[in-house]
């Protein structure tokens, strides 16, 4: 290709003559696209695609984080595989991202079908929601220990004796605790997903069926719930993933106690591999992370049934 | 139309449970240790004191603080700048060479970072950059390309042709048109992808944590921890640390509100 095209005339641009044009600068690989695109792709080569295969690798070796790294075969994994917080993370971990599912999807839902009405109150109501999402889970955590206190906390404050409970020294309560908190977190987050979704609704569905007699109900189960069927997906795909990597919060609330009554898969990798010099192991227990990220997220699409990507958000 | 009932309470219930905590935490800054202890806690203190302040501004927060900017700032000019230019590539580039390249990306969508860390202390070891603020922009780079790229170039896709072509026509480079063309119709993108990344840079621990170890390279999540660790009893310290810590992300989305809810939005809907 070393013919020059003859460069057409200023006024050939219409269709026929712009777009062979066009659609010829785009056959052509060029050097400055490559160009362009290499820092891009050295950064996250280096920093996420080679940990990425890292991981798999330090799992077959035994590494105490400052020594020599040595390659011992399985035995990482066999340690990975019979220690009991492994399988006491994994557990705790699943429970985990089905509670958080089953806690916020129904509120984000509700929330977000409200936040859609018409009043003006509703957006200003939209910016307030929004200000948790803004806090460091470091803050949050941070604030939530010191509501909690049963001295000086909101038992006192509110007089109520919910509060008295020892919520995070009780293994059970920790749980409800950690929930809400999460929820607190990222509910609405989703809730602002679900507003946009629920704004792209035609309106003339609602009115026929008032037209119909259905009432708000009604109407909510038969048109609002079926035409987030995507939102749904893109929303709880973040939603499982995200449960996966409630890391920091965790690790200032709980450190993953009492005993271990928190201490999911991810805090279990750090404490493994940062506190206990165990890098290998950790690996191991890195790579069973991402396989139950990978799995969980081409669960939900599958269990959508279909290619998420064709969700309705585009711009909401 | 009649009223909803249910959403309604719902709704302002729901904006009780967000707002009670934040209230807390602010109330409580203006407290001294002894109305702390001694009065009730979601009654305000009359008259509040900025003591806790001057205690945590003692307490080097100024550094932190600045650490946390230069990291943040460290972070999103050269991720913009990256996803921007690789952005390009993908939407105006040979399309058979750049599709592997945006499935590239799009497969970084679903690496848990969690799940690197341990790699990632390796390699910073190896680079001599640990306990570094750089060492903490590195991954921060790396795992925002993914999202940005995609909202970029999502918003890429919506400058007409025709526009380009005009360029091309006027003898123009593909830099000359990245620069001229393709940065002021994506600038909104571009906001968008900054203000987000800059909030996920400035809440991160993870990286501190396992990263840095002085002191001096903290950034503020990691110091509120170690300060709540030192400070335990002393709350109201605390809280006022909490408040001082989240005042310049609020005034970053009040700034920049418009753009990371519908960028945040539309980029989750993809």
């Amino acid at each position: 290709m070393t013919t020059t095209a003859p460069s057409p005339l200023p006024s050939a641009a219409q269709d026929g003559a712009a777009s062979t044009s066009g659609r010829r600068a785009r056959d052509r690989p060029q050097l400055s696209h490559v160009l362009f695109a290499l820092p891009a792709l050295v950064m996250f080569g280096v920093f996420a695609l080679l940990p990425l295969i890292g991981v798999i690798a330090l799992s077959f070796t035994t590494w105490n984080g400052i020594g020599p790294i040595e390659f011992t075969g399985l035995t990482s994994w066999k340690e990975v595989l019979t220690r009991s917080s492994t399988w006491n993370g994994l557990v705790l971990v699943l429970l985990m991202v089905v509670a958080t599912w089953l806690t916020q999807t129904p509120l984000s839902i509700l929330l977000g079908a409200f936040l859609a009405g018409p009043q003006r109150y509703r957006n200003l109501l939209a910016v307030l929601y929004f200000l948790p999402l803004l806090l460091s889970s470091a803050a949050i955590a941070i604030t939530y220990k010191s509501l909690l206190d049963p001295n000086f906390g909101l038992a006192s404050g509110l007089n109520l004796d919910v509060f008295a409970l020892n919520w995070l020294g009780d293994t059970t309560l920790v749980w409800y605790v950690v929930l809400f908190v999460i929820a607190w977190q990222f509910i609405p987050f989703h809730t602002l997903i679900y507003q946009g979704a629920v704004r792209q609704i035609p309106q003339s569905m609602y009115e026929a069926a008032q037209i119909d007699g259905a009432g708000r109900v009604r109407q909510f189960l038969s048109i609002t719930l079926p035409q987030l069927k995507y939102t749904m997906i893109t929303s709880s795909t973040l939603m499982v993933v995200g449960a996966l990597t409630y890391f920091d919060l965790i690790f200032v609330l709980t450190q993953g106690g009492p005993g271990v009554a928190t201490r999911i898969l991810p805090l279990d990798m750090y404490l493994t591999g940062f506190r206990g010099n165990e890098m290998g192991v950790a690996s191991g227990l890195a790579v069973l992370l991402v396989v139950i990220g990978l799995g969980l997220a081409l669960g939900v699409q599958r269990l959508g049934g279909k290619d998420a990507n064709a969700s309705q958000m585009e711009g909401a | 139309m009649k009223r909803n009932w249910l959403g309604g309470t719902l709704g302002w219930l729901w904006l009780v449970v967000v707002l009670l905590p934040i209230y807390f935490v602010l109330i409580t800054s203006f407290k001294s240790m002894a109305t702390y202890f001694g009065s009730n806690p979601v009654v305000p203190a009359i008259p509040p004191v900025i003591e806790n302040f001057i205690a945590v501004l003692e307490a080097d927060f100024g550094m932190y603080l600045v650490n946390s900017v230069i990291v943040a700032v460290g972070t999103v000019v050269p991720m913009v700048i990256m996803s921007f230019m690789a952005s390009y590539s993908i939407v105006r580039g040979h399309r058979r060479l750049f599709s592997p390249v945006r499935n590239l990306f799009l497969l970084g969508l679903a690496i848990p970072v969690q799940a690197t860390i341990v790699p990632i202390y390796l390699i910073i070891i190896r680079l001599h950059m640990y306990d570094s603020l750089v060492a903490l922009m590195l991954p921060g780079i790396a795992f925002g390309l993914p999202l940005s790229i995609l909202i970029i170039a999502n918003s890429m896709r919506d400058v007409p042709k025709e526009l380009f072509e005009a360029m091309d026509i006027d003898g123009c480079t593909e830099w000359q048109k990245m620069w001229r063309l393709a940065l002021p119709m994506t600038s909104p993108a571009l906001v968008t992808v900054a203000v987000y990344q800059a909030l996920l840079s400035w809440n991160g621990f993870l990286f501190p944590l396992i990263l840095t170890q002085s002191p001096d390279k903290r950034t503020l999540p990691l110091a509120l921890w170690s300060f709540q660790g030192e400070y335990a009893t002393n709350i109201p310290v605390v809280m006022a640390a909490v408040t001082l810590s989240s005042i310049p992300i609020v005034i970053l989305y009040a700034v920049g509100r418009r753009y990371l809810v519908s960028g945040m939005t539309a980029g989750a809907g993809k």
